[in-house]
């Protein structure tokens, strides 16, 4: 996987990929591993709340009515960002995005950047584009940084590296920061990145930011994060460049008091996030003097006007449906293609992309209903997967599958139709029915796309007599 | 009472058993069982894989044959969830007063097996003896979407005979999920496995559950591994009586 860009317009669809990772054991240990810690984590933090449920309805009012009233909020955002110094700029694709912080690091007068929080810097490839255009990008979060010096792609939208484990970690580092002697306990990996990092972080004048929350109240920039990194990024650059998705508005200061419960504790089981920075605007002699924000859309306006997609936009980002999806635990975040992963990813890089672009993630999930249990925001993870499925289902036509569901379909609005169905599909399988030892018949093999079935399942073959016709007899008989 | 069995599609072609079952417990239990001899599926399977057009018709034809029913009970924790989660969006998409009306009415007499014994009935023990040792498999549908919570372990606990060992990873997904077994089959035999390995240690000599589609893919797993371990319907469990087998 590494050093393949993450990108759903040339990933291959989810079930190949899926069976590239589930074929690395080590990833498989690692993802799982690591998804069990968080989780385990999550449930003990969660359990100590006994408001849990009403702040997960909160959060979800909060996000529900944001969404509703998102051109008011953003306008509100910009008014109060420019009052208090900032510039905002608005970017409606990811080109136009990739162009402005290019244009704006160029204008910095630095070759270099330091990064912090740079999930949306990912989905526009921003790296690629500033390489480009010959500006060095460092990333500072450790487990961003672990994936950039590897060569690799994100996994995880709140543990990036989640698929390494420290050995690989160990390796990175000495053949990297070229550090032979580098020991093996996360203390001595946590100093390497830290005397990696220190220099770069009073070197480098221009920083680039995501952001977590934008609060259109004060027109101020939230990020929360546990390793300080991310406040050095914001602190020490002369020129500091945030990038967000126009989703990440907050209409008051006062809806961090829900969100900032709800996110630590969903996505690593924490209470609180250890630096949790919020600043406005700029102020003479104290952090950087010039502050942009570019407000992105990339069809995420698109996902607005779909009623029944929108709740998508409500994610405050925290990953905990990934590590709760026994689908992500068996395939790790790189098989989704894109750096959204998981069950969010199975539904925002869709809709992010166009729906031509990702066919397959709406089907990645078997619907268990574990990512809506979870999600701090109460997003209808599933109803949503649903809901793209229709649109898959309308977008092809005529084929194969929808011609089968069609006569499955029209079977099904009628009795006699159905009985018929009963009795020639025991006709049909008849030649694919084996007995078993105990007698009972058995199909260890079904033809075309029904193969999946049989691959590491048996099916056993129909009964003589379906229900139906037991209950007439019954009536029949008197028995 | 008058009980409706709505036996569901794939019960009613591959487990007739479960129906049965059912049918003996009910009226062993005193109520009057009728089968409306109309239904045919709820329309799970296609409103899960997006054709949502195909679906649609499945709800008028359901209520038709439904709605004069004192309850409904279905031996399919999912095909209820798909009652009781989708019909109503569904009636209301079709913006035909009538259906939406009598989907409204029809719904809350849904009843999934032993959510109407354990809620509907408030029972626990209905006089069943299974001397085997078995292990319950939560199905998704049922733990999340219903909330069956700990009411189908409450009745197997007290089934005669029976010795009730749990499972680890009791709300895992078992990887079944309707097409997703076909069009993810890696991933989905992937759970599956997980899953069977958690039966076998349990030692169990039967897995139950509330749902014969996800017993129907462990089963598939355990026949293929040739474990000699059984899938069984909670509803089979709860119909067995001392000398009747």
């Amino acid at each position: 996987m590494s050093g393949a860009v993450l990108d759903p317009t040339t990933s291959p669809a989810f079930p190949m990929a899926a069976k590239a990772a589930m074929g690395d054991t080590q990833l498989r240990k690692n993802v799982r591993h690591a998804t069990e810690v968080i989780q385990a984590k999550r449930a003990r933090v969660v359990d100590e709340m006994p408001d849990w449920q009403q702040l997960r309805e909160a959060g979800k009012q909060i996000r529900q009515h944001t969404m509703e009233n998102l051109d008011f909020y953003l306008e509100e955002f910009e008014r109060n960002c420019t009052r208090s110094g900032g510039v905002v700029h608005w970017a409606r694709d990811a080109a136009e995005a990739r162009q402005i912080v290019t244009a704006l690091v160029k204008a910095s007068g630095s070759d270099e950047v330091i990064k912090i929080k740079s999930m949306t810097t990912e989905e526009i490839h921003l790296n690629d584009a500033l390489e480009a255009a010959g500006i060095r990008a460092y990333e500072t979060d450790l487990a961003e940084l672990i994936i950039q010096l590897g060569r690799d792609q994100p996994s995880h939208i709140v543990v990036p590296a989640l698929h390494k484990n420290r050995q690989q970690i160990r390796e990175i580092f000495q053949r990297e920061m070229n550090l032979p002697e580098l020991g093996e306990k996360p203390e001595d990996l946590a100093d390497a990145a830290r005397r990696f990092l220190r220099e770069k972080f009073l070197r480098v004048k221009t920083g680039v930011s995501g952001a977590n929350f934008l609060i259109a109240e004060t027109g101020g920039v939230c990020i929360v994060e546990s390793e300080g990194n991310g406040r050095m990024c914001l602190t020490l650059p002369e020129t500091l460049i945030t990038i967000a998705g126009i989703d990440k508005v907050l209409p008051r200061y006062q809806d961090l008091e829900v969100v900032l419960q709800l996110l630590p504790r969903s996505a690593t089981g924490e209470r609180m996030n250890p630096y949790n920075s919020i600043w406005t605007g700029v102020r003479a002699g104290d952090g950087p003097q010039t502050f942009h924000v570019v407000l992105m859309d990339n069809a995420r306006t698109e996902i607005l006007a779909d009623e029944e997609g929108r709740q998508t936009l409500n994610c405050i980002r925290c990953g905990a449906c990934q590590n709760a999806c026994p689908v992500y635990r068996q395939t790790g975040g790189h098989a989704y293609g894109s750096v959204y992963a998981g069950p969010i990813g199975a539904i925002l890089t869709p809709q992010l992309q166009e729906m031509h672009h990702a066919q397959s993630l709406p089907y990645a999930s078997s619907l268990c209903g574990a990512c809506y249990e979870v999600c701090p925001v109460k997003i209808n993870i599933p109803e949503v997967l649903i809901h793209l499925r229709n649109k898959v289902v309308k977008q092809n036509g005529l084929n194969a599958e929808s011609l089968a569901m069609k006569t499955m379909g029209m079977i099904f609005r009628s009795e006699a139709r159905f009985r018929a169905a009963q009795r020639l599909g025991r006709m049909a399988e008849a030649p694919l029915v084996r007995k078993d030892g105990q007698g009972e018949g058995w199909i260890g093999w079904l033809p075309g796309i029904l193969g999946g079935w049989t691959q590491v399942r048996d099916l056993q073959a129909m009964p003589k007599e379906t229900f139906r016709e037991w209950w007439e007899s019954r009536g029949k008989n008197g028995n | 009472m008058r009980v409706s069995l709505f036996i569901t599609c794939y019960n009613d072609t591959l487990f007739p058993e479960t129906g049965k079952a059912v049918v003996r417990v009910l009226e062993r239990l005193g109520h009057t069982v009728e089968f409306p001899a109309g239904q045919t599926c709820c329309g799970q399977m296609h409103w899960n894989t997006g054709y949502q057009a195909e679906a649609l018709p499945l709800v008028a034809r359901f209520v038709e044959q439904f709605k004069g029913a004192e309850a409904v009970v279905v031996p399919s924790s999912s095909c209820v969830a798909m009652i009781r989660d989708h019909y109503p969006k569904m009636a209301a998409s079709l913006k035909d007063e009538k259906l939406i009306a009598e989907v409204e009415a029809l719904v809350p007499r849904v009843f999934e097996f032993s959510e109407f014994l354990t809620k509907r009935l408030e029972l626990e023990d209905v006089g069943a003896y299974y001397p085997h040792r078995v292990t319950y498999h939560a199905s998704c549908h049922g733990l999340r979407n219903l909330g069956l919570g700990d009411g189908p372990q409450r009745l197997l606990k007290a089934v005669r005979g029976i010795d009730l060992v749990e499972i680890e990873g009791l709300e895992q997904c078992c990887g079944f999920g309707g097409t997703f077994a076909v069009k993810n089959a890696e991933v989905s035999s992937a759970m599956l496995a997980e899953k069977t390995t958690a039966v076998l240690n349990t030692g169990a000599e039967a897995c139950t559950a509330c749902d014969n589609s996800c017993l129907m893919h462990i089963q598939g797993g355990l026949h293929r591994q040739r474990t000699g371990v059984k899938t069984v319907h909670l509803a089979e469990i709860l119909a067995g009586e001392e000398g009747a087998r």
